[in-house]
């Protein structure tokens, strides 16, 4: 029985309807399997994962050394990530939390932008137009009532583009999450919200997050349409969203993505403090990239051959990832100069002052 | 030329933008049909529809939230909190969003947007209706903070901010609503952002106000004849420094006075600009004049909680005796 699993009773007529393709083996379920969803995209779709996984350990280890400031992984959570981000149409807008690095890996961010960010500049945050994706947002939901107007937007200038959002379990308990899929329900504005739940809100469990059966379910209090996935399954994740943005000219959906943050919630974080060994053994046990690698494998379409050539050229990526971010050189006035459309006389004056005094890095 | 209170100048101004610029929106709590609880968009949905004056679900984060992400994608969404009381709900999207996303991404993204909402008190209101909030806007920075005294300057600041690519918080006081009349220009025109108006010359006093505060200060200043320079702020943030500096240089001796709270209040920056910049050109230290550093009384005790004639004039003299 996976977490969070459950159907509504009689307050409610209809369900939560939960969609798996491959299962834990790697067996797919072929009436379920998209069409669309040929072996390379799969192939596709499993060394983005892959690399998303690899950038990931790195950062984690830039942190342990000091270069980076704290940094949020993602392990464990990759499937929502990629098959989310690869259903995506190129015109389709995506609005992230920030365990989305995967996403935009995916959507074609430069990924030594994603590491200024968690070096700590907001260069890091400059994300080239065709990416179509917004930058990460920590203070928790706060970005999902952005997402229902940037979806309210579209609508108005009459554009066929999908929003996809994010948010974790935690910020489903959140007063923005809702009031987003309420004002998206009443403009039905083509919004695709989705849930990665990965059980924990840095300590806080999912059981003692909401007492709501599914998290899914509280779309149905918004009058959208919901669906609980397993987050671990990439291909059923894609499904999921590539229906959902299908029929986002309709409305929104809200989609539930079960999976595991087999890591800390961020680097300040210890989580043995809170949860067993043995829980997080069990998930590792349903890891997505080990799901996806064994359903190739079957198919012959994958073999020790091809991953041990993957792994190396995704090293020389990450190395190369490094070497670029680290080339940054911040410039102290950078941080005044963006604060309002023009430098206002109070700014201007602060950063003379600043500069005058080579902004307090001298000595005295 | 037409002849307008503060209301229907402010209605004029949106009317004007919603004509220039389809990318314009409103959207808020009885905006719609039902004109504003203060009717300020009254006539607004008949004339332009419900696809661009929107009434929207009650809930006052979702509206600051939803027009943060609309002027993200291109829009320019003015959208109305219906007292300054419930914008603490959204408090977390101006501060955490409107306020930074310019210069956390580098001036790659904006939020042209205007947040309309009625502060002051004076009118025996119900609790929660009656807020000065202006320095807790002002102090997180990144937000343009207005506050306009008459319907000329109502008019002008709101189409400014309308056009411009700041987040800018517009605090219209209900007191002034419809106060007055004013002689004001039909077409569109604008008042320039960051720059106070100085209404009247004098070389004894210099008055620094701003919103409502500015008819009981020219009550005073008319009363008991005083040669005093009154300087309506009309932009709380950014600060009008250079005219605040030069005034009080010319005259020596100033008093600030807002309805809001004294304690950490607009009044503690000005007095503290002039301390930094003008300190020796003083003959008397800074005096403020706010309410008492508590929140908004019941409307039984605000006569005793607002700042009035006597209150101001007492200030007034003991300044000029120093």
């Amino acid at each position: 029985m996976l977490l969070g699993v459950g159907v509504l009773g009689s307050a409610y007529k209809g369900e939560i309807k939960y969609l798996q393709i491959i299962d834990e083996s790697g067996n797919a379920d072929d009436s379920l399997f998209p069409r669309d969803l040929a072996d390379p995209k799969v192939i596709e779709m499993y060394k983005a994962m892959m690399l998303a996984r690899a950038i990931d350990t790195k950062i984690l280890s830039l942190q342990r050394q000091g270069r980076t400031a704290t940094y949020a992984p993602g392990l464990g959570e990759e499937a929502v990530q990629i098959g989310s981000a690869m259903a995506m149409r190129k015109e389709d807008i995506f609005v992230p939390a920030f365990r989305q690095g995967g996403v935009y890996l995916v959507r074609g961010l430069p990924m030594e932008v994603l590491l200024l960010y968690w070096m700590g500049y907001e260069e890091g945050n400059i994300i080239p137009k065709e990416v179509n994706g917004f930058p990460m947002a920590v203070p928790v939901s706060t970005q999902m009532p952005h997402s229902a107007g940037i979806a309210f937007a579209q609508m108005y200038k009459s554009r066929d583009v999908a929003v996809v959002s994010y948010v974790g379990d935690g910020g489903t308990s959140e007063g923005d999450f809702y009031e987003a899929l309420n004002f998206a329900g009443v403009w039905k504005a083509p919004l695709v919200a989705i849930i990665q739940n990965n059980q924990w809100a840095i300590s806080v469990p999912r059981s003692k997050q909401s007492a709501a059966r599914t998290l899914a379910q509280k779309a149905i209090a918004a009058g959208i349409n919901a669906v609980q996935v397993d987050g671990n399954d990439v291909v059923a994740v894609y499904s999921a969203v590539r229906d959902a943005i299908e029929n986002s000219k309709k409305g929104p959906t809200l989609i539930e993505c079960v999976t595991y943050r087999i890591g800390m919630h961020t680097t300040s974080d210890d989580p043995t403090k809170y949860r067993s060994d043995s829980e997080v053994e069990e998930w590792k046990g349903k890891d997505p990239i080990l799901r996806i690698k064994a359903y190739l494998s079957k198919r012959g379409a994958w073999d020790d051959t091809k991953e041990k050539a993957l792994v190396e050229e995704q090293a020389k990526t990450v190395d190369d990832m490094v070497e670029k971010a680290e080339a940054f050189k911040p410039d102290p006035k950078n941080i005044f100069e963006h604060v309002y459309g023009s430098v206002s006389e109070t700014l201007k004056k602060e950063m003379n002052e600043a500069e005058a005094s080579y902004f307090w890095q001298g000595e005295i | 030329m037409m002849l307008a209170n503060m209301v229907t100048a402010i209605n004029n101004a949106l009317e004007l933008l919603l004509r220039e610029n389809e990318e314009v929106v409103l959207l808020g709590e009885d905006i719609g049909k039902d004109g504003g609880v203060f009717r300020v968009t009254e006539g607004l949905f008949d004339k332009f529809g419900e696809r661009r004056v929107i009434d929207t679900p009650l809930a006052e984060s979702g509206i600051i939230g939803t027009a943060i992400g609309m002027a993200l994608s291109g829009l320019r969404p003015i959208p109305e909190i219906q007292f300054a009381g419930f914008m603490y709900l959204g408090f977390s999207q101006l501060v955490n969003h409107a306020a930074r996303y310019r210069s956390r991404t580098r001036a790659t993204r904006t939020v042209p947007m205007v947040v309309r909402t009625p502060v002051s008190g004076g009118v025996r209101s119900l609790e929660h209706h009656s807020e000065s909030p202006e320095a807790l806007y002002s102090h997180a920075g990144g937000l343009v903070v207005l506050e306009p005294s008459n319907p000329y300057d109502a008019k002008g600041l709101l189409i400014k901010a309308g056009r411009g690519g700041d987040p800018v918080l517009f605090l219209e006081p209900t007191r002034l609503y419809r106060l007055f009349k004013q002689e004001i220009p039909e077409e569109a025109y604008e008042v320039p952002i960051g720059k106070a108006n100085i209404l009247s010359e004098g070389e004894d006093l210099t008055i620094i106000t701003y919103g409502t505060m500015i008819p009981v200060v020219k009550d005073v200043v008319e009363k008991r004849k005083l040669s005093a320079e009154v300087v309506d702020l009309r932009t709380i943030n950014p600060l009008d420094n250079e005219t605040i500096v030069e005034s009080a240089k010319k005259t020596g001796r100033v008093l600030v006075v807002h309805e809001a709270p004294r304690s950490f209040g607009v009044g503690a920056e000005v007095a503290a600009v002039i301390a930094e910049e003008a300190m020796f050109e003083l003959q008397a230290p800074v005096i403020r004049v706010g309410a008492p550093s508590m929140p908004y009384p019941f409307p039984g005790y605000e006569k005793y909680y607002v700042p009035n004639e006597k209150k101001i004039s007492d200030a007034v003299s003991r300044l000029l005796s120093l």
